[in-house]
């Protein structure tokens, strides 16, 4: 028996879609699934974990003061981890993922490969891109416990019902030394999905001419319940911040949708998106380079066609 | 205070890789100075002129031809360089325990900051590894440092632009993001300058770095290529638009 933990991201109490794929790919034969949720009412969240194969539900408290806290959040996870005799641990490779496994698997000097497409856990082995999304690494690990990140959107959740027990964890007694939390400045609020879980993703180039015209982009990504990101050009000129970046400086992402708007398609732009499902590429330059690697391309001006876009939308 | 900055040679973004074999590259293409680690160095040399008796120390693990990053980042303003020599692949549970080793040996760091990651394998785990071994705090995609006496504060973004903000006490581990700084790019006379400054290498044979029953490394390495025929969709902007729509609706089935 095979005890396997995975940390379940959350949102607002709510869990995220985003965990079900990372739950299939964990799930393995003669084995217990662990799932780790933080300072939450595991009761909200119980049947979901239970109808992807969660068998165990680890409540983990933490004190009121440190629920923001990395260091201790991490901490918390890393003693359950032993606690259970957990072997291998998933979690998901986004903005919190990035902070939240290194510190874990640093913490017990476990291997860990972020940014998975698959794991095949029967021999320790993790597949990852490498060398600016040029080339797939396969990893081999090795290790009492091993740790994997799990790249969103990679894996096409599948049900598979169980029962689970609740295991309670008290954390709150858990610090960190030398390292304290002071306060969090909340982001861009209209963002809704990030750019990582989003399943359409609307990216604006050069081409978007200035920073308003992304309320174009907005306007129809929230129709398609996507995230609009950016290329670096857009960035650098200060149209929109660096987090809605997309590239190999900026997010990596693998949406079911990209739409690049007035993008070229630097190799650099490109390492941060090619594994995405469908590319449709929308620019008046036919001779950019995302219009020769894309699965649709149009030339337009993307300022007329997306409003269009967008009022189809609106009109059903 | 000794400012400790962990530098990583890696291949230009744009170069273009070949494989070789199961689990090599065709090294024979640009190297540089990994950019994360440009903001890294840029910091240290900021901190070190506001801090009187400070000295940057770059270090890096690398093959012998890495001296030219250390070279890079001497002509960014870092005092000396340090170059542990190794022909041999390296994953971050080794490279943290080598550049623990290598720091340790040299000097007492009071603050040691590395990119927030690396763009050939982009771990992202290097800075906290080397946290743990040391037992310092650390914050990766650092945005803003600010030294304080014995603390850090730090501005640490995340998703969606919501930034946190930590106070650690020195020393303490940095990953350094995109929105630190703006790299400072040598002059001329930076890179003559720089030309006499000392860069110590060390054979990786000559160090204890102890051992660890976790290990990591490739066995396979292929291209990432996925081909994609473009259809080019055509005519007026509502049948642009209604046909895009279709895509969405039947083909990739997100609405």
């Amino acid at each position: 028996m095979k005890n396997i933990g995975i940390i379940i991201e959350l949102d607002e109490g709510k869990i995220k879609e985003i965990n079900f794929g990372m739950i299939t790919l964990a799930r393995a034969p003669d084995s217990d699934l662990f799932a780790f949720v933080l300072d939450a009412d595991v009761t909200a969240v119980r049947e979901d974990l239970e109808s992807y194969g969660i068998t165990k539900i680890v409540d983990v408290a933490l004190a009121s003061d440190q629920r923001n806290n990395p260091a201790v959040r991490a901490k918390a996870i890393a003693n359950g981890i032993k606690e259970y005799g957990i072997g291998a641990v998933f979690g998901l490779s986004t903005a919190t993922g990035k902070d939240l496994l290194p510190r874990i698997a640093a913490q017990l000097e476990a291997p860990l490969v972020m940014d998975c497409f698959t794991v095949d856990l029967e021999n320790n082995l993790a597949w990852t891109s490498r060398y600016s999304g040029k080339t797939s690494a396969s990893i081999k690990v090795t290790g009492d416990i091993v740790v994997f990140g799990v790249r969103p959107n990679a894996v096409e959740p599948v049900k598979g019902q169980v029962s689970s027990r609740i295991l309670k964890f008290d954390g709150s007694r858990i610090v960190s030394r030398g390292f304290k939390f002071v306060k969090r400045a909340a982001g861009d609020t209209s963002v809704k999905i990030s750019l990582a879980e989003a399943d359409v993703i609307i990216s604006g180039g050069r081409g978007m001419k200035n920073g308003d015209n992304f309320s174009i982009l907005s306007k129809c990504a929230e129709k398609l319940n996507g995230a609009v990101g950016a290329s670096r050009a857009a960035v650098d000129s200060g149209w929109v911040p660096y987090s809605m970046q997309v590239g190999l400086t900026g997010e990596k992402v693998s949406p079911r949708v990209y739409i690049g708007c007035g993008i070229s398609g630097s190799i650099q732009h490109f390492a941060g998106m090619k594994t995405s499902g469908l590319i449709i590429a929308i620019n008046t330059d036919k001779h950019a380079s995302l219009m020769a690697d894309c699965d649709y391309s149009v030339l337009a001006d993307v300022l007329e066609l997306i409003p269009e876009i967008t009022r189809h939308l609106e009109n059903g | 205070m000794q400012i400790y900055v962990c530098v990583k040679h890696v291949p230009d973004s744009s170069a273009v890789i070949t494989v070789l074999g199961d689990n090599q590259i065709d090294e024979n293409v640009i190297f540089l100075l990994n950019p994360y680690d440009e903001h890294a160095v840029t910091e240290a040399v900021k901190i070190k002129n506001s801090l009187p008796d400070s000295e940057v120390i770059a270090v890096c693990l690398g093959k012998d031809d890495a001296e030219k990053t250390l070279r890079s980042a001497l002509a960014m303003g870092a005092d000396r360089g340090i170059l542990v020599v190794s022909d041999a692949p390296h994953e971050s549970i080794e490279i943290a325990r080598v550049l623990k080793t290598v720091m340790a040996q040299d000097g007492i760091p009071g603050l040691i900051i590395t990119g927030k990651e690396s763009i050939d394998a982009k771990g992202m785990q290097t800075m906290f590894r080397i946290g743990a071994l040391f037992d310092f705090p650390v914050a990766t995609n650092v945005i803003r440092l600010d030294i304080e006496g014995d603390i850090a504060i730090v501005d640490s973004e995340l998703s969606g632009g919501a930034v946190d903000t930590y106070e650690m006490s020195l020393p303490c581990v940095i990953g350094a993001g995109r929105g630190l700084n703006t790299p400072k790019y040598p002059t001329f006379p930076d890179v003559v300058k720089s030309k006499k400054k000392v860069v110590k290498k060390i054979a990786l044979a000559e160090l204890d770095i102890g051992t660890s029953k976790a290990d990591m490394w490739i066995v396979g390495l292929e291209p990432l290529v996925l081909v994609r025929k473009p259809k080019e969709i055509t005519g007026d902007t509502d049948e642009v638009a209604r046909e895009v729509i279709r895509i969405l609706r039947e083909e990739a089935k997100v609405i």
